[in-house]
């Protein structure tokens, strides 16, 4: 524990609060190709992506989330990077640069609500794959 | 604090590390006083041998020490024999022993197992598994707006909340009369973790002992152990499970009490060493209580510690404990009510409740005001508390919860108040 009083209060800065009141990308898609969805277990919060694949590149991303402000924050700074880039571009994407996303410093169990969004955009990338595969010219 | 219970923060080492630490989160784990550490340090400098079967002096002492504690235990909670005293690892290696043992061995399909929806996971989990083995059905009695166990349902003619509803009503609980006869295992917490209830146990069991004498008991006394008086005979139980750990002992130490008839008929968790009379190429013939239990060698520091616990809320005294428990109950409630756009679980009386407070922030997740009280010094949990049931039927994915034991103080309260008040204002929302 350190001795500087009221620390940590900078994780809730301008851009988290932001983000997290105001998340872009925020909902369901109701014709979408990929719809994921995944829990964390040490809270129980729920996320759900739902996206459109458009010429192999992620043409509309939308999520909702029951998680803390941090998970919010990062799921609508996120979505927003990967929109209309293409599943190899995706795959590029490392969980540091999510968290550099945030610009704030976290600590481990925090890092966690940080990175489910990612969590779920791995697991659909991999069904990305196979629509990839479907809407490919032959 | 009132004169005849001081603040006791300075028996307790953490809040010499940590002078700042408001630590709420006791229904988790409790912090240990001094004479809990030395208990454990002295047995290792001054007792460490394996205990059982040694010649030597130093194992005798071992032994000793560690079978003590069993007595100490029986005494605690006015238990018949000190052979009924089962140490296992925790709360929910002595429900797994119960289910396994005792369930695995006598019920059979239709059987009817009776929980309630304030269970912790240590209480649903284990006869869930019964359930797909083989095929015992699950009743959950379900709690009423104030957060108390709505009883009704198997108390029909004594029905003391006839005015108040169910949180939930699903279709398939619409005054459904249970078969009594059916009724193999009832098994209820003391005192919910999340809404700190104190569930009226004598009097469920009392009324269903008279329906069908044959109705086994379990009461998960994980909460309740460290905070009221416990007694057995009173409680009319068959089955009594709690940890060390929430008691101010150290971790890895629980206890299953059952009465000495079920433990002879049950069967042991686990098999191997220590726990057998004699072992053939052919055949192990187990040894008696409650050795039989007691698989390989146990956590015998950790058994020692617990004994250190109790003697220390020995003497202070439960029932002085409970009273100051109470006192703080009513005042944070009467703080924490003050704040109106705090949403509160759990009842809002402290009757029959003791100092485990879950609330939310409407729009704010639990972790983000559990981290603006961390920075605060001030330690809350916020989660699903292992009680995802529980969370369905109040609508919520998690709660902040704070939770009071007998070193905390009105002070500590105050700084929760502010804590929360601040987080509004670093949200601003």
């Amino acid at each position: 524990m350190s001795n500087q009083n009221n620390r940590g209060d900078t994780l809730y800065r301008e851009l988290i609060l932001e983000h997290w009141k105001n998340p872009q990308n925020y909902g369901v898609l109701e014709i979408a190709d990929i719809d994921v969805s995944d829990v964390n277990p040490f809270c129980g919060d729920e996320i759900r992506v739902t996206a459109r694949v458009k010429n192999n590149k992620i043409a509309q991303i939308a999520f909702t989330s029951t998680g803390c402000a941090v998970s919010k924050a990062s799921a609508s700074l996120f979505t927003e990077e990967i929109k209309g880039k293409t599943r190899k571009e995706i795959q590029t994407i490392t969980s540091q640069n999510v968290l550099d996303l945030l610009t704030i410093e976290l600590t481990p169990t925090r890092r966690k609500c940080a990175l489910l969004i990612y969590a779920v955009v791995k697991r659909f990338l991999s069904s990305a794959e196979k629509v990839d595969e479907l809407r490919s010219p032959k | 604090m009132s004169n005849d219970f001081p603040n006791r923060k300075d028996d307790f080492p953490i809040f010499k590390t940590f002078r700042e630490l408001v630590y709420l989160d006791s229904a988790s784990t409790s912090q240990k006083p001094h004479s809990v550490i030395a208990a454990v340090a002295d047995f290792y400098k001054k007792k460490n041998a394996n205990t059982h079967r040694g010649i030597y002096k130093l194992a005798e002492e071992a032994t000793e020490a560690y079978e003590n504690v069993r007595d100490l235990v029986a005494q605690f909670i006015n238990a018949n024999k000190r052979e009924e005293i089962i140490f296992t690892g925790n709360v929910n290696q002595s429900i797994n022993l119960v289910a396994h043992g005792w369930g695995r061995k006598f019920l059979k399909q239709g059987d009817i197992i009776v929980l309630s929806e304030m269970e912790h996971h240590a209480n649903i989990v284990p006869w869930l598994r019964l359930k797909e083995e083989i095929g015992v059905e699950l009743i959950f009695l379900p709690i009423i707006e104030d957060g108390r166990l709505d009883d009704k349902i198997l108390m029909p003619e004594r029905s003391r909340r006839q005015n108040s509803s169910t949180l939930r009503q699903p279709a398939d609980r619409s005054e459904k009369k249970i078969d009594v006869n059916k009724i193999k295992l009832v098994a209820l917490t003391h005192i919910s973790n999340v809404l700190g209830t104190i569930n009226p146990i004598e009097e469920v069991t009392a009324f269903l002992k008279k329906q069908n004498p044959g109705i086994k008991i379990l009461i998960d006394a994980a909460q309740s152990v460290a905070h009221i008086p416990l007694d057995v005979k009173k409680l009319k139980c068959d089955f009594l499970v709690f940890s060390g750990h929430k008691m101010l002992g150290p971790t890895g130490v629980g206890v299953l009490w059952a009465k000495e008839f079920l433990l002879e008929k049950m069967d042991p968790l686990f098999v191997g060493s220590h726990m057998i009379k004699s072992v053939t190429k052919e055949k192990a013939i187990f040894t008696d209580l409650p050795e039989k239990f007691e698989v390989g060698t146990g956590n015998l520091e950790g058994v020692v510690g617990l004994g250190a616990a109790i003697k220390y809320l020995q003497s202070i005294g439960m029932e002085k404990i409970m009273a100051h428990d109470h006192e703080l109950t009513q005042y944070a409630l009467n703080k924490l009510q003050a704040l109106p756009y705090l949403t509160m679980h759990g009842p809002q009386t402290a009757d029959n409740r003791i100092g485990i407070f879950s609330f939310e922030i409407p729009k704010v997740h639990p972790h983000d005001i559990a981290q603006i009280l961390d920075n605060r010094y001030i330690a809350i949990r916020s989660g699903h508390h292992c009680c995802q049931v529980l969370m369905q039927t109040l609508g919520v994915t998690a709660t902040a919860r704070a939770s009071f034991y007998l070193y905390n103080t009105k002070e500590d309260i105050d700084r929760l108040v502010d804590g929360i008040e601040s987080v509004k204002k670093i949200l601003k929302i």
